[in-house]
């Protein structure tokens, strides 16, 4: 891969958060390109560390208890977790801006939505407040908000969960950022809505050339939405494939098992659902091996002491197992 | 039971739900509160369940679906309309019992036959208590068993949901969300019932337990004979786990037929709009989907739509659709369907 066009290199990316009762390990060692134009969709189950990855390449959590404890991010020449918080709060929202699941809990409910827009115009782009209100309605129209010189000057609650959605992504794009990184922005929403806002991101997305990285628990969603998808687990990356590779051939047993445990729209009914038995590893201890080896069906005994690391098996298709589910093999 | 009542209580319904109505008031004034409207969460719903089943009820958020649920198990007394359960006497006949207006002492009889596993495994199960009392208490407002009994029950419940007898003594906190969902089956379990609302039972659980608390559920269902409504808004969930299939839309039912008919041959275009805007797990079906999207929300249940409820985002709506409300009709051998232009 081109290390020249990627827009954001996360390398060895390590988060904790101490707890009273230990230290929590939810970020363990990851490292992904982003590139110019390109979707990633980030899927894993809760405590996979799929948000606390993206929240810690935006500084956004609370230290203590959350404390990054290695890696680099590069984005446009410098490493974002090296910068002053001065100036990182000039790439918040500009460069790199972001939507979150809870579009009720993520916008403040004593403002209106229309200032909520302005506020990042007039902060990054130094516009006069007019021009800003000019812009924030331009920008609820284009996200598909009815009548929006009126609707402007409305409150979140008067906003439906839906259109509340939209106006999250009108405040994230109302600067164009290099990067938009959506964390289960439809999560929260009925299908219909969902197929709006995904349909929506995806125009905007092609409109403004943005790069993009989706997060979700939801393997249907980004199967029509992101160029490649990374599979996490416990704070690691299981596997980071093409995504037409990924869903037809995937390469790591949890890639694998997840994907046959659920139901499909388009084969037969009925047929029985395949199981992942036991539970995720308890992120205060770490296993020392893969931590996915206790619920793995293929798993070997050097699986459960040592770690194995993500290797690229073919051009873009980076796995970490021990085994070749191909051949059944040790991979060397 | 001989065989022919057997043979006649298949074809009879379990459950019957007639012209079912349930309004939330809304209420205003501070001492003297006046009743100033209401959320029409459920307006006129009919159906029938047949032992053995799993009906599926699918919808989106608003829809009335839980209230639905909720309002048959009676934890809600019905605005109008009437639930009919079929039970078992000692000797061996069925017979229909009335829950609509039943109270107290009465009530909590029936519930022996019909029991219900809720959506959110953190609040439905209480955390001071013991996994052993939570799941004995049915059995205890029941008057069943001694207390060895009932702790012999409870670890036979426990086994059959997949968790250890030596669990008893712990704490809901100490358990996964899909391990409490476990626990709040084997409560359902206890009373043996015949009939379970299943409300949105694996919506709270990661993807990889969901698929082993369904499996759970087809399994006792096969082992027990037991008879579901299953509740969710997943809708590739609810065609893997459900015989039949009803579609919710604003407190109504817009489309009811067997499974596999009503996922390959929807009629209300609402069924067709909520199909094709499910994303499936393939990138290249994914691309050449031609995906019909739904304009707008759903409009409040407070001050629904005249006419037909879905008019105002369908895409084929005519003057008909304002004037008059579609009623539920069978346009196929099981297959009805609330629209004017079918």
């Amino acid at each position: 891969m081109d290390a020249q066009t990627a827009v954001l290199d996360i390398r060895d990316l390590r988060t904790e958060f101490v707890t009273e009762e230990g230290v929590v390990h939810a970020v363990n060692g990851i490292s992904y390109r982003l590139h110019q134009g390109q979707t990633i969709g980030v899927v894993g189950e809760s405590g996979s560390g799929k948000s606390v990855s993206v929240l810690s390449v935006l500084r956004l959590l609370p230290s203590p208890p959350a404390r990054i404890v290695g890696g680099e991010v590069w984005f446009k020449g410098q490493d974002l977790l090296k910068l002053p918080e001065k100036e990182m709060r000039r790439i918040r929202g500009k460069e790199i801006a972001m939507i979150f699941q809870d579009p009720m809990t993520s916008l403040n409910p004593v403002l209106t939505i229309g200032f909520q827009i302005m506020e990042p115009l007039m902060l990054h782009l130094h516009m006069g407040k007019k021009e800003a209100r000019e812009r924030a309605i331009e920008l609820l129209h284009m996200v598909g908000i009815p009548e929006p010189q009126k609707r402007v000057d409305d409150y979140p609650h008067q906003f439906s969960g839906g259109m509340r959605q939209r106006a999250m992504i009108a405040m994230a794009l109302a600067c164009q950022p290099t990067v938009l990184i959506a964390d289960e922005p439809t999560t929260a929403l009925d299908v219909t809505i969902q197929a709006q806002i995904v349909d929506l991101v995806k125009r905007l997305r092609d409109e403004l050339g943005m790069a993009l990285i989706w997060i979700t628990h939801d393997l249907g969603v980004v199967a029509g939405l992101a160029d490649r998808v990374i599979v996490m687990y416990a704070g690691l990356i299981m596997e980071d494939a093409p995504v037409d590779e990924l869903y037809e051939h995937p390469q790591h047993p949890y890639t694998r098992a997840l994907l046959r445990s659920l139901p499909r729209m388009d084969e037969e009914a009925g047929r029985p659902l395949e199981t992942i038995e036991g539970l995720p590893p308890d992120l205060l201890q770490m296993p020392q091996g893969c931590p996915f080896a206790p619920r793995c069906t293929y798993v070997r005994p050097e699986c459960r002491t040592q770690r194995p690391p993500l290797v690229e098996i073919q051009p873009g298709h980076r796995v970490a197992c021990w085994v070749d589910l191909e051949t059944g093999a040790l991979r060397s | 039971m001989s065989q022919t009542t057997d043979a006649t209580a298949r074809s009879q319904p379990l459950l019957r739900v007639e012209n079912l109505v349930k309004h939330f008031p809304i209420r205003r004034g501070i001492i003297i509160q006046r009743q100033v409207g209401a959320v029409r969460a459920v307006d006129g719903v009919s159906l029938h369940i047949y032992p053995g089943e799993t009906l599926g009820l699918v919808g989106e958020s608003g829809c009335g679906k839980s209230t639905l649920g909720r309002t048959i198990v009676r934890l809600y007394k019905p605005t109008r309309g009437r639930v009919l359960l079929r039970v078992h006497n000692g000797n061996g006949r069925a017979q229909e019992v009335d829950l609509t207006d039943l109270k107290g002492k009465e009530l909590r009889r029936m519930r022996r036959h019909i029991q219900m596993v809720f959506q959110d495994p953190y609040a439905s199960l209480n955390p001071r208590m013991s996994v052993g009392q939570i799941i004995a208490e049915p059995l205890l407002v029941h008057g069943i068993g001694s207390p060895q009994e009932r702790e012999e029950r409870v670890k036979e419940l426990l086994t059959l949901v997949g968790l250890r007898p030596s669990h008893i003594s712990r704490y809901p906190h100490e358990f996964s969300g899909g391990q409490r969902q476990r626990i709040g089956i084997a409560r359902a379990l206890a009373l043996q019932p015949d009939f379970i609302v299943l409300d949105e039972p694996i919506s709270a659980l990661d993807v990889s337990i969901q698929a082993q608390v369904v499996n759970l559920l087809q399994e006792l269902q096969q082992k027990f004979r037991l008879t579901y409504l299953f509740i969710a808004h997943d809708l590739s969930m609810v065609r893997h786990i459900s015989d039949r299939t009803a579609v919710m839309y604003l407190g109504k039912i817009v489309e009811l037929a067997d499974r596999d008919e009503l996922y390959q041959h929807p009629l209300h275009p609402y069924t067709k709009a909520l199909l094709s805007a499910v994303p499936v797990p393939d990138p290249k079906k994914e691309r050449e989907k031609q995906r019909e999207i739904l304009q707008g929300d759903v409009p409040s249940p407070v001050n629904p739509p005249s006419g037909c409820r879905f008019r105002t985002r369908c895409p084929l709506a005519e003057a008909v659709c304002a004037e008059r409300e579609p009623e539920l009709r069978e346009v196929a051998p099981r297959h009805w369907v609330a629209c004017h232009l079918i």
